[in-house]
């Protein structure tokens, strides 16, 4: 049952992330990075992380990827579209692609270790979510804390630079 | 024979208690139930709308659609006080020609309808809608991330109202789309922050246990000590008076305050994701005409409309679970009291979600738009900083004002 489920939303993933690549129109790769990621959070919730997968949607489907939409929305399309695939640059992307597909096989068959099914981290009864806080704030307490000020601080950057003062 | 069949239906009995089975037929079940309640209540709305802005405009209103039966041969219509709206709006678009303007972009332009009506409609996959029956928990599923289930599902609507003004490839809509994506990205933002402190204060973010909490504490926006009240407690004072003293807590008290602010917070914010009146420029008719549906008709214009009613639903259901203590109400016992309270539950939970659209309207006839910066100020520079200090509020009240 899960296995079929892993199955159905790997193969969409990766139809989506083709989507990405091959599709001329900006909005439909918007569209299918955005279909891929949630595919994704389906991923994750067939693992029981449903928190994970949950943030996946929240910030990267409905959040990210609403702010990539609404640029490309602003351009000018029609110049997007008619442009040809660049024979060379395909080529180049195929080959690099492939060689790293080829490299994670060979790492991924090479050690018996790939092939267990590791217990599970927690247990059937207990929430991912309190497992995650426990862990953030109990043993990750000021990392976190640093990450948040990164954050505010690029925050705070882009308003001083978008100030017209400075221009 | 006879035995033959006994021995058949104990067979798909056993069959049907099996556990997974169970899960699934009785997953079914709830779901059609649901939906089939939720998208009859928006039909209503929809006349309750007309009925209602009719009362505050001091008009009629809708009041004559009923059963035609002069059209079956009897002498007089049927009016049911108009009642008959509910399947004749719904019919009017579903007969209109879906007129596709020539310089839309076809797939996007068909799929945002559909988008829009989604999101509302999987929301309510988390909501408990009642207690139980027969030990069979209402709720569709009873995920430990409820809460943020709601706003991930949520912050997908935007997708819907954005394509669609760019698919309709024409000015309005697109300024519309624009407007309606910035101002659903601000307002999430204190939609998020205002919830903190309820977590924070049930201690999960699951959707049933912030309603069991609430069950056992009292709602969230009114302080009263549910334990001491019981049909029996009421007839004799004394008790009452003994739960009463003995469930009062300074704690309960002091966290009314940020309480409050959160659910104000929440509401409003729900009424600017729903994109209603106060805040419904997305579709600001005197300026953008139509907004994003400027390009719709026919059925699929009828997806948006029908949509924002879904999300107003869905958007109370979320603030009854959250702070008007769900399924729950004073004297009313739970489902495992029997199957006729379990229904009533349910019953309780509809009606303060009718509660909650009623007000829904009634804020739409009687407040006038916004304007945008105004829109906008109100988000960034009142909601989201009023939110954040609450939240450290009552994580001060919560450490220091134990008892």
């Amino acid at each position: 049952m899960l296995s079929a489920a892993f199955w159905f939303f790997a193969t969409l993933m990766i139809a989506f992330g083709l989507g990405v690549v091959l599709l001329r129109n900006p909005v439909s790769c918007a569209m299918s990075l955005v279909m891929s990621f949630i595919c994704l959070a389906a991923l994750f919730v067939t693992l029981d992380a449903c928190f994970i997968g949950i943030i996946q949607v929240l910030v990267y489907a409905g959040a990210v990827m609403v702010l990539f939409l609404f640029i490309i929305m602003l351009l000018d399309l029609r110049s997007e579209e008619s442009r040809r695939l660049n024979v060379g640059a395909t080529i180049g992307g195929v080959l690099v692609v492939s060689i790293f597909i080829s490299l994670l096989i060979k790492v991924v068959s090479s050690s018996p270790v790939f092939s267990q099914t590791l217990p599970a981290l927690i247990g059937p009864q207990q929430s991912d979510v309190k497992l995650v806080g426990m862990t953030l704030f109990r043993y990750f307490g000021l990392p976190f804390e640093v990450v948040g000020v990164l954050l505010l601080v690029a925050t705070v950057g882009v308003i001083v630079l978008s100030r017209k003062s400075l221009r | 024979m006879l035995r033959f069949r006994f021995m058949d239906t104990a067979l798909i009995l056993n069959f049907l208690t099996t556990p997974w089975v169970f899960l699934i037929w009785t997953t079914i079940v709830k779901a059609s139930v649901l939906l089939s309640i939720v998208l009859g209540l928006v039909s209503l709305t929809v006349y309750a709308e007309r009925r209602v802005s009719a009362l505050i405009q001091d008009r009629v209103g809708p009041n004559r659609v009923g059963i035609p039966m002069t059209l079956l041969g009897g002498k007089k219509d049927i009016f049911l006080w108009g009642l008959g709206q509910m399947i004749a709006d719904p019919v009017k678009l579903l007969l209109k020609e879906n007129f596709q303007p020539a310089s839309v972009n076809g797939f996007y332009y068909w799929l945002a309808p559909k988008l829009v009506m989604i999101p509302p409609i999987l929301v309510l996959a988390v909501l408990p809608f009642g207690s139980s029956i027969l030990g069979v928990q209402m709720t569709i599923a009873d995920v430990n991330i409820g809460v943020l289930y709601i706003f991930a599902i949520s912050s997908l609507s935007v997708y819907g109202i954005t394509l669609a003004g760019w698919a309709s490839n024409s000015k309005f809509p697109f300024l519309g789309g624009i407007r309606s994506s910035s101002q659903m990205i601000s307002y999430e933002l204190s939609l998020g922050l205002s919830v903190v402190p309820v977590l924070m204060i049930c201690g999960s973010i699951n959707l049933n246990d912030i309603v069991d909490w609430q069950v056992k504490n009292g709602w969230l926006v009114a302080p009263y000590w549910p334990q001491g009240f019981s049909i029996s407690s009421l007839l004799h004072p004394d008790q009452l008076l003994h739960a009463f003293v003995a469930g009062f807590s300074w704690q309960r008290i002091a966290l009314w305050i940020p309480l409050l602010i959160s659910f104000v917070i929440f509401l409003v914010s729900i009424f600017a994701e729903t994109n209603r009146l106060p805040f419904d420029l997305p579709e600001a008719e005197q300026e953008l005409v139509g907004g994003y549906h400027t390009e719709y008709g026919s059925m699929n214009f009828a997806l948006f409309f029908l949509g924002e009613y879904a999300a107003m639903i869905a958007g109370s259901g979320a603030v009854v679970s959250l702070f008007l203590g769900g399924w729950s109400f004073p004297l009313i016992p739970d489902g495992s009291h029997g199957v006729l309270w379990g229904l009533v539950n349910i019953g309780v939970f509809f009606a303060k979600i009718c509660a909650l659209l009623l007000f829904f309207i009634w804020v739409r006839w009687t407040i006038p738009r916004f304007r945008y910066d105004q829109l906008m100020k109100l988000g960034w520079l009142g909601f989201f900083p009023i939110a954040l200090a609450n939240i450290f509020v009552t994580a001060l009240i919560l450490a220091y004002i134990k008892h």
